[in-house]
């Protein structure tokens, strides 16, 4: 079935920003969304991690740098970080220091609206439009090596931070669109991402526990994928495992159910470099 | 009604059950079927569904089970329209052909 979606039934190793401004109609359900913050202090939040849902040997990876694989990917993207590729021989780390620009928190904002592009974006798009604007250097192909180490290495920054919706009425319909796309039914075996992710979370698919989809280790270490993929590529794994034509990286459609997963998950903490079976 | 004049072959149904890839069933349910580990909790076991229904009540649960319950997360495996964005190697084809929806059914029928 997909090419390294749950379908596999691969077995591991391991396993045996301020107020928005005005809130128009259909938006109610963001404002919702948004109470999350608060909700998340309660020891009642029925949310969870995916991490919870790990065996204690890939847990105990995760929670451990000197073991973490991906924390190779924010080494990596911490090199990348400092060089200058392109004409205007500026490196990121020229425009971002621990004073001016600061990373620290940024990454648990995203999606967010860009007013230089015009349309909400995620991280991987926003390095990308600060290679082609301030570094003059050729953009990165989703999910290439260097842009997924970069991503890492910038939402690492954000580890132990909540995550916190970017509120600002421009993405309320990205938000509407995406909660959308989460209950729609897709694919030939016809099921939503609310199917499994909002009714059936901790349940077993085969030999998977089912998570309830918060995006809050990405970009992560997979197992089944050797390698550290995004927030996208796991989204398009879980598309092609319904046998559904997956969006495309950085669509709109694409953005707009990970800024409705932000929502969801308003408030819990990131955990970049997250690691999963 | 059966799909095909040609009856079920309940050996290959159960292998067709067993298949992660084809029949898919066991990503769901469980059923007495030993070599498959790591089957699935989301459905009712398989065990006893023979007893529990007839022939034409099992295939009309696996030709499309949303007929019958249209909340129900059970795919229909005899089914092509009223889909979205289904991916382009699986377009205008079901989850099983009719043959194999028999060997399906008769194989259900076994487990009393
Ligand atoms: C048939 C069940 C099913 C459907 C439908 C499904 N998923 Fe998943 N999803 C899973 C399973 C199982 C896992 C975790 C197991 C694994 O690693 O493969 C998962 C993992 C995820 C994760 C990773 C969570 C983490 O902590 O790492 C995200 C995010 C996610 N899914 C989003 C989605 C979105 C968005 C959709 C709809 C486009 C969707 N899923 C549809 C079963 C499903
Ligand atoms: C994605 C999950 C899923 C898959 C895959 C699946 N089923 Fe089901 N099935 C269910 C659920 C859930 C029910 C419970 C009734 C309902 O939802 O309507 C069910 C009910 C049934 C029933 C009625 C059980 C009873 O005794 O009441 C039968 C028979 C059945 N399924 C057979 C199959 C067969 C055979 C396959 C594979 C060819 C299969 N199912 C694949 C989820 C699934």
């Amino acid at each position: 079935m997909s090419v390294d979606g749950w379908m596999t039934g691969t077995k591991t190793p391991f396993e045996k920003g301020g107020r928005p401004r005005q809130w128009a109609g259909g938006f109610a359900a963001f404002a919702i969304a948004m109470t999350g913050i608060a909700a998340h202090a309660q020891p009642s939040d029925p949310r969870k991690s995916g991490t919870e849902y790990l065996s204690p040997a890939t847990r105990a990876l995760q929670s451990n740098d000197a073991e973490n694989p991906a924390m190779l990917w924010v080494k990596a993207g911490e090199a990348l970080f400092n060089e200058k590729p392109g004409a205007d021989r500026k490196s990121c780390a020229d425009c971002h220091t621990a004073t001016v620009r600061p990373l620290k928190g940024i990454a648990a904002g995203y999606p967010r609206f860009s007013i230089a592009a015009n349309r909400p974006l995620n991280l991987s798009m926003q390095i990308n439009l600060c290679r082609q604007q301030h570094q003059k250097a050729a953009t990165l192909q989703h999910e290439s090596r260097e842009l997924v180490s970069l991503e890492t290495y910038v939402a690492h920054q954000s580890r132990g931070q909540p995550i916190a919706p970017w509120r600002d009425a421009r993405m309320s319909q990205a938000f509407i669109n995406g909660e959308r796309h989460f209950k729609t039914r897709i694919g030939a075996l016809d099921l939503s991402c609310a199917d499994c992710h909002d009714r059936q979370a901790g349940k077993q698919l085969a030999g998977n526990v089912i998570p309830q989809a918060h995006p809050t280790a990405y970009p992560l270490y997979r197992l089944e994928w050797q390698g550290v993929g995004t927030l996208s590529r796991r989204i398009r794994n879980c598309m092609s495992g319904v046998r559904a034509e997956p969006f495309a990286h950085a669509s709109a459609e694409m953005i707009e159910l990970e800024t409705y997963l932000a929502s969801r998950a308003a408030g819990m903490t990131l955990e970049t470099p997250g690691v999963r079976p | 009604m059966p799909l095909t004049p040609t009856a079920g072959n309940p050996a290959r149904g159960r292998a067709l059950v067993a298949d992660r890839q084809k029949g898919m069933c066991l990503l769901c349910h469980t059923a007495p079927i030993a070599e498959v580990r790591q089957q699935g909790d989301l459905a009712p076991s398989l065990a006893g569904a023979g007893a529990r229904w007839s022939a034409a009540q099992l295939r009309a649960r696996v030709v499309d089970n949303r007929r019958i319950n249209p909340q129900s997360i059970m795919p229909a495996y005899f089914k092509v329209e009223g889909l979205h964005r289904v991916g382009a190697p699986w377009k205008d084809k079901t989850l099983l052909g009719a043959q194999e929806i028999e060997d399906v059914v008769a194989y259900l029928a076994t487990l009393k």
